[in-house]
């Protein structure tokens, strides 16, 4: 494997690539530009296809005629951007068609700030869309991950035929590491089966996400349900670190969760057992991780995230189920975590005890 | 006795379920037939948005990718990007076409992306009910414009061939009215220009078919006609208003 130093960004649109993607379609957003602008000299080196949609809206539709072409397909955008593709996400999910989008977020509701941010938890984890459809949802905490899951985010999405979204803050998006980047995959396109075409005995191509009759529509409808359960069962990712002695559990994801792993290194030198619940899949929730904690030790869990509201307070409570007291800590608009305010709202808690 | 007209293969052995009067199920019946004379079958795929013509889904029996509502020239786009061996069209209505979907329209045209859209004009929304579509004519009433259009807060019809004439890339832009058999053949002539376009791969077509909706008019066939002769073809007249200058 190669090592290199790449922008978050680019290492994405490259591991895309890597992924065997072979179609982009994308409209210019801040801070994702260098996606689209990597893909469009990178595609054509692979006999792929490049387009600049009109819109983010047009360009999630081109994915989703190039998924029903069988092609790997990718767009990206950041938060606002992903409003628009929400149609188009959900008719992928609709018409169980493939494909990767990338939101790189930003901070805050309508335009929002530009800068970093995490403010998209809640849509990207429980409605990217209408209709109730789920997606896999992996949240990278290095340019290393972003490469990682950009690359396992295709082959999940052609493995259950669904849009999977990479979440990745700004800071991701922007920073630049030393990465590993895989081997190219074979390109060649995707067998794809529709449960609405094979239903009706067609023989043809027949993509759709209108099912017909109703009980067509019902029964897909629990089908897909019963394939959210199973990603809840096998598709959970997440990282704990130094549980083992814990009395204090931090959770966050992203970007935030590194800041906070340096946070953890200054508290335990102070003497307080700090560790961390880093959710991986942002959907399925990594409820268990917080469910086996022990409750006797385990005296407060802090929410660190680069939003306000916290959003993914909502499912640690599910997990801690009113075990443990619930703390934030939080930034958004753009301003970024340092550790001290992670320590400081840590150190504050445990004088409480 | 020699059979000298029959259903093309193409077209499946069903009922249309358009309403009694709607020209939905005669250009199905033309794409059909034109897909069935150039052999290209195993090779054509028809995107379709949403709206009545959406119901051709189940009358074509070649490949068929639906679409969001006006997103058919963004899918057909990836489509056709990435199989370049298909024959693409797009078979939309004007509310989809003209208003929900003008940007993918326009932006696809602009492109000169390689498929063909078949465009059905009726002057409203025919599946939801019969609202105002981008094409009503002024004083049209509509479910949602009961006293008529009136330019002064619902605009003027728009004109798809002529706005999109204004680009360089399409290689065809024709409207034809099918209100008479001779006006059926040339649209299904235009059709077979707009297809031999795309079987040389020169890029994108447009064919504007100017057509009726009994029901939402709440006109007699026989009256739509009629309507169509004294008021649509008038704001709205055949015409070939761009053919390529050049082959690209």
């Amino acid at each position: 494997m190669e090592r290199v130093f790449m922008k978050g960004n680019e290492a994405i649109a490259e591991a895309a690539v890597r992924a065997g993607c072979r179609f982009f379609a994308g409209y210019p957003i801040t801070p994702q530009n260098e996606i689209p602008e990597y893909m469009a000299r990178r595609l054509p080196e692979v006999s792929g296809h490049f387009v600049q949609g009109e819109s983010e809206i047009a360009s999630v539709n081109m994915v989703y005629g190039a998924a029903a072409a069988g092609v790997r397909a990718m767009t990206s955008s950041s938060s606002p951007g992903i409003s628009l593709k929400s149609e188009g996400i959900s008719y992928l999910a609709g018409a169980e068609l493939p494909a990767v989008i990338v939101n790189v977020t930003r901070g805050g509701p309508g335009l929002g700030s530009i800068q970093a941010a995490q403010m998209d938890y809640l849509q990207a984890t429980k409605a990217s869309g209408h209709g109730g459809f789920r997606m896999l949802v992996y949240a990278p905490s290095t340019v290393q991950e972003a490469v990682d899951y950009t690359c396992k985010a295709f082959q999940k999405a052609e493995q259950y035929q669904s849009p999977v979204l990479v979440c990745a803050d700004g800071c991701i998006g922007a920073m630049m590491e030393a990465v590993e980047l895989p081997e190219m995959a074979d390109p060649s396109p995707m067998k794809l089966r529709f449960f609405a075409a094979e239903k009706a005995g067609e023989t043809r191509l027949a993509v759709t996400s209108l099912l017909t009759p109703d009980e067509t529509q019902e029964e897909f409808n629990r089908l897909k349900a019963a394939l959210y359960e199973k990603w809840e069962r096998e598709e959970v990712l997440q990282e704990e670190y130094l549980l083992e002695d814990a009395e204090l559990v931090i959770a966050a994801y992203g970007v935030t969760a590194r800041v906070a792993k340096t946070a953890i290194t200054v508290l335990r030198e102070e003497g307080i057992k700090a560790g961390l619940i880093r959710p991986v899949t942002l959907y399925p929730f990594p409820y268990a991780s917080f469910d086996r904690l022990d409750y006797t030790r385990v005296k407060q869990i802090l929410c660190a995230e680069m939003s306000i509201p916290c959003q993914v307070i909502e499912d640690v409570r599910v997990g801690v189920a009113n075990r443990a007291p619930i703390s934030t800590v939080l930034h958004s608009g753009g301003v970024l975590f340092t550790a001290d305010d992670i320590v400081d709202a840590a150190r504050a808690l445990y004088r409480k005890e | 006795m020699e059979k000298v007209y029959q259903r093309p293969k193409t077209l499946a052995a069903a009922p249309t379920r358009y309403c009694p009067g709607c020209m939905h199920g005669l250009v199905s019946k033309l794409m059909a037939e034109l897909v069935e004379e150039y052999g290209i079958a195993g090779r054509t795929v028809a995107v379709l948005p949403v709206g009545c013509g959406a119901m051709s889904k189940n009358l074509f029996t070649f490949d068929v990718v639906c679409a969001a509502h006006g997103r058919a020239p963004a899918v057909a786009t990836g489509f056709s990007r990435c199989a370049p061996d298909k024959i693409v069209f797009t078979y939309q209505g004007d509310g989809d076409l003209g208003a929900i979907g003008l940007s993918e329209i326009v932006h696809a045209a602009n492109r000169g992306e390689r498929f063909m859209t078949v465009f059905i004009n009726n002057s409203t929304y025919g599946m939801t009910g019969g609202q105002m579509a981008p094409t009503t004519l002024v004083g049209q009433k509509t479910t949602t414009t009961p006293l008529g259009r009136d330019p002064l807060t619902e605009g003027y019809p728009m004109k798809m061939c002529e706005i999109l004439s204004q680009l360089e890339a399409p290689a065809y832009i024709a409207r034809f009215s099918l209100r008479t058999p001779a006006g059926v053949r040339r649209a299904k002539e235009g059709l077979r220009k707009a297809l031999e376009i795309q079987l040389r791969g020169e890029g994108f077509a447009f064919v504007e078919l100017l057509s009726i909706c009994p029901t939402n008019w709440g006109l007699s066939p026989e009256n739509c006609l009629k309507w169509m002769a004294e008021q649509s073809e008038k704001v709205f007249p055949e015409g070939e208003y761009s053919r390529a200058k050049e082959v690209k």
